[in-house]
C-alpha cells in the first residue's frame, strides 16, 4: 500500500529568546492509508508539533514532510488550506466546537467549506451524527453537551467530510474513562469502515491499548515504533 | 462570500446583547442622519418654492444701479421702461419711506407692484384703488413689528422724484402670511400706479420679476439675474446647516464605529481558538479575515434593518405631518415655514446606507487583517497576545 504520509529527517526548531528549542529532531516515519497509529511520549516530546506538521498547520525547519503527495514546506497558504479542507480532519483536546452553532451546524460547517449542496449536506451530517450516536442532539448548542458528547460532535465534524487522514491531539484528555473508551471504539469503527488513517498524540494508556502502531517520542526524537506490540524501529 | 455571510450572521446573532447594543447605536445614527438631512432637504425645497412663488419668480431684471444688498442704491436704482417692451415681466418700484404707527416712526421700503399681477403670490388684488383711499398690504412680521392691524390707517411719508417730502394716510387692507421674510419685514406694498403717481416716477421700475415664459435678451441699463443665482443664498444656507449638523451625527457615527472596532479587536483576541479551528478545518486566512470583516459589516446591515423597522413608520409620519417650528424662527430673516415637511430622497437613503456600510467595513477590516499574519498553531492554543 502506498505511503499517505512520509516524513524524512524532519526537524522543527522554535525561537526561544536568543536561542532555539528543538521540538523535533531528525524524525523519519512513513504511514500507510488506513493506519490507526499514535505518537506517545511525555509533554514537550514533539507529539503535537508532529501532528501540526502533518496537518500542514506548521512546516518543518529541515527535512521533508510529504502528505498526500504534497510537500508541506512548499505549500502556499491557499494550497495547505485546500489540503486540510479536502483531506484532513482534526480533533482537539478541548473539542474546539464553535459555540454559537448547534451540533448540526458545527458538523455541517466542514461541508459548507466544500460547497456541498444543502440536501446532501443534511443527509451526510445526520449520517455522521449517527456514527457517534448524537442524531437526537442535532439542535443542541455545545454548551448543553457533556464532555463526551462534545468530543463525539468533534469526531463527527472531522469525519463528515470523509477525510483521508484524521489527526487527534489528546482526544481523551478531558474525558472520563467510560467516555474515553466509547470514543476510541467509535474511532476504531470509523477507521475500519471508512479506511481513514487515524493519527493520535497521547499519553493516555487507554488510547494506547487501541492503537495498531505506537510511535514513542522523547525530546523530539523517535525512540520506538511498535506495530501491534512488535517493535519495527527504534 | 455567501458562506461568510451565513457564518457572520450566525456569529452575530449568537453574540446576543453585545451585537444588539452595537446595532442599536448604529441604527439610531442611521435614523438621525436620515432625519436631519431629510429635514434640511425639506426645508430647502419648501424655502426654494416659497421664494420662487413669493419673491423671485423665474429671475429678476434689475436696474443697473440697483443692488438689493445696498439700501443706498434704492434712491437712484430705477429706470424708465416701456410696458409694451417688457412682456412676461412684473415691474416693482422701490422707494424709501417712513410710517408713523401709534406715534412712532418706522423706516420702511415702500414697494409698488401692479395690483393685477399674477406672477407672485402676494395678495395684490387688495391694492386695487377701489379697496380704500390708498390701500397697502404688509406681511405678518411687519404687522407685528409695527403693531398694525387690517383696516387700520397709518401715516405714510415719502419723497418724490425732486426730493420733496409728502405724506398721506394709507389703509392696511390686508396682512399676508408668507414664509419669505425678505418680502415682509420692514416693507409695505402699494399699487405700482399709485406709487409712480405719488413719487413722479412715471413708467419707472427698480426691478422686474420674470414670468416662467420670459426669454431674456440683453437690455441696456438692465441686468438679468437668473432664478438659480437668486436661490444660491438658500442653497448656501442649507449647505452650511448641513455641515454644522453633520458634526453632531458624525460624532455619533464615530462612537458607533468605535464600538464596532472595539468589539472586533476583542473578537479577534478572544476568538483565537475559533480562528485556529477555522484554519484547521480548511479556511484560508483571507477567508477568515473576510469572515470577520463581513461580521463587522453585518452590524451595519442589521442596523439598517432595525433602522428601517423603527425609522420607516416614524420618518413617514414626520414626512406627512411635518415638524412645526417655534414662531421665533420666523423673525430670523431666513425663509422657513412654520411647519417643515422632511423629504427623504432615494439619493439620501442610498447615500446614508453606503456611508454606514463603507465605514463599518473599514473599521471591521482593520482589526481583522491581523488574522492574516496569525500563526494557526499559536491561535489554536489561544496564546497570541
Amino acid at each position: 500500500m502506498e505511503n499517505i504520509i512520509s516524513l524524512s529527517h524532519v526537524t522543527k526548531k522554535f525561537e526561544v529568546g536568543d536561542g532555539y528549542f528543538t521540538a523535533l529532531n531528525d524524525v523519519s516515519l512513513t504511514f500507510k492509508s488506513g493506519e490507526f497509529a499514535g505518537f506517545v511520549g511525555p509533554s514537550g516530546s514533539g507529539k503535537t508539533t508532529l501532528l501540526n506538521i502533518i496537518g500542514s498547520l506548521d512546516s518543518p525547519t529541515d527535512g521533508k514532510a510529504i502528505v498526500m503527495g504534497k510537500d508541506i514546506a512548499k505549500l502556499s497558504h491557499k494550497a495547505s488550506a485546500n489540503l486540510r479542507n479536502l483531506h484532513i480532519g482534526f480533533i482537539f483536546q478541548v473539542f474546539n466546537l464553535l459555540p454559537v452553532y448547534t451540533v448540526f451546524e458545527n458538523v455541517e460547517f466542514a461541508l459548507l467549506l466544500q460547497d456541498v449542496p444543502k440536501e446532501t449536506r443534511k443527509k451526510e451530517v445526520m449520517e455522521a451524527l449517527e456514527w457517534v450516536g448524537l442524531e437526537k442532539m442535532a439542535h443542541k448548542r455545545p454548551d448543553k453537551l457533556s464532555g463526551g458528547e462534545g468530543q463525539r460532535v468533534a469526531i463527527a465534524r472531522a469525519m463528515v467530510k470523509k477525510p483521508k487522514i484524521l489527526l487527534a491531539d489528546e482526544p481523551t484528555a478531558n474525558l472520563d474513562s467510560a467516555n474515553a473508551h466509547a470514543i476510541l471504539k467509535t474511532m476504531k469503527n470509523l477507521n475500519k469502515e471508512l479506511g481513514t488513517t487515524f493519527l493520535f498524540s497521547t499519553h493516555d494508556e487507554k488510547v494506547m491499548t487501541y492503537l495498531d502502531r505506537t510511535v514513542s517520542l522523547k525530546d523530539g526524537k523517535v525512540v520506538s515504533d511498535v506495530w501491534d506490540n512488535q517493535s519495527i524501529q527504534s | 462570500m455567501k458562506l461568510a455571510f451565513i457564518l457572520a450572521y450566525k456569529n452575530l446573532i449568537g453574540a446576543g446583547l453585545r451585537t444588539w447594543l452595537n446595532v442599536g447605536i448604529l441604527a439610531f445614527t442611521f435614523i438621525l442622519i436620515l432625519f436631519y438631512n431629510g429635514l434640511l432637504d425639506g426645508w430647502n425645497q419648501q424655502a426654494k418654492l416659497a421664494s420662487i412663488e413669493w419673491e423671485y419668480g423665474y429671475g429678476e431684471l434689475r436696474a443697473a444701479n440697483y443692488d438689493p444688498y445696498d439700501p443706498f442704491s434704492i434712491q437712484d436704482g430705477h429706470q424708465s421702461y416701456k410696458p409694451e417692451d417688457f412682456n412676461m415681466l412684473t415691474p416693482i418700484l422701490i422707494r424709501q419711506a417712513s410710517i408713523y404707527p401709534h406715534g412712532r416712526m418706522l423706516s420702511i421700503s415702500l414697494k409698488g407692484i401692479p395690483h393685477d399681477q399674477e406672477q407672485l403670490k402676494l395678495p395684490t388684488t387688495f391694492l386695487n384703488p377701489s379697496q380704500g383711499e390708498i390701500p397697502v398690504i404688509i406681511g405678518k412680521r411687519m404687522a407685528a413689528a409695527a403693531k398694525l392691524k387690517e383696516g387700520e390707517e397709518v401715516l405714510l411719508r415719502w419723497r418724490d422724484k425732486h426730493g420733496t417730502f409728502d405724506a398721506l394716510p394709507v389703509t392696511i387692507v390686508k396682512i399676508f402670511d408668507s414664509d419669505v421674510g425678505s418680502i415682509d419685514s420692514g416693507q409695505m406694498w402699494i399699487g405700482l400706479a399709485q406709487l409712480q403717481e405719488m413719487t413722479g416716477f412715471k413708467a419707472e421700475a427698480t426691478y422686474f420679476v420674470a414670468n416662467k415664459n420670459y426669454n431674456h435678451q440683453e437690455r441696456k441699463g438692465w441686468s438679468f439675474i437668473p432664478q438659480e443665482t437668486l436661490l444660491e443664498d438658500i442653497n448656501k444656507l442649507i449647505a452650511s446647516k448641513k455641515i454644522s449638523g453633520s458634526i453632531m451625527y458624525l460624532l455619533l457615527l464615530a462612537i458607533a464605529l468605535l464600538a464596532i472596532f472595539d468589539t472586533q479587536v476583542l473578537s479577534v483576541f478572544r476568538r483565537q481558538k475559533e480562528i485556529g479551528t477555522y484554519i484547521a478545518m480548511g479556511m484560508t486566512r483571507l477567508q477568515v479575515v473576510g469572515l470577520f470583516t463581513v461580521e463587522g459589516n453585518m452590524y451595519s446591515l442589521l442596523a439598517m434593518l432595525l433602522g428601517a423597522i423603527v425609522g420607516i413608520p416614524m420618518l413617514s409620519f414626520l414626512a406627512v405631518k411635518g415638524i412645526s417650528f417655534p414662531e421665533v424662527t420666523q423673525g430670523m430673516g431666513v425663509t422657513m415655514a412654520e411647519r417643515i415637511f422632511p423629504v427623504f430622497s432615494l439619493q439620501l437613503i442610498a447615500g446614508t446606507m453606503l456611508l454606514l456600510i463603507i465605514s463599518a467595513t473599514i473599521v471591521s477590516f482593520l482589526p481583522a487583517k491581523k488574522i492574516a499574519n496569525m500563526n494557526p498553531v499559536e491561535a489554536l492554543k489561544g496564546k497570541l497576545q
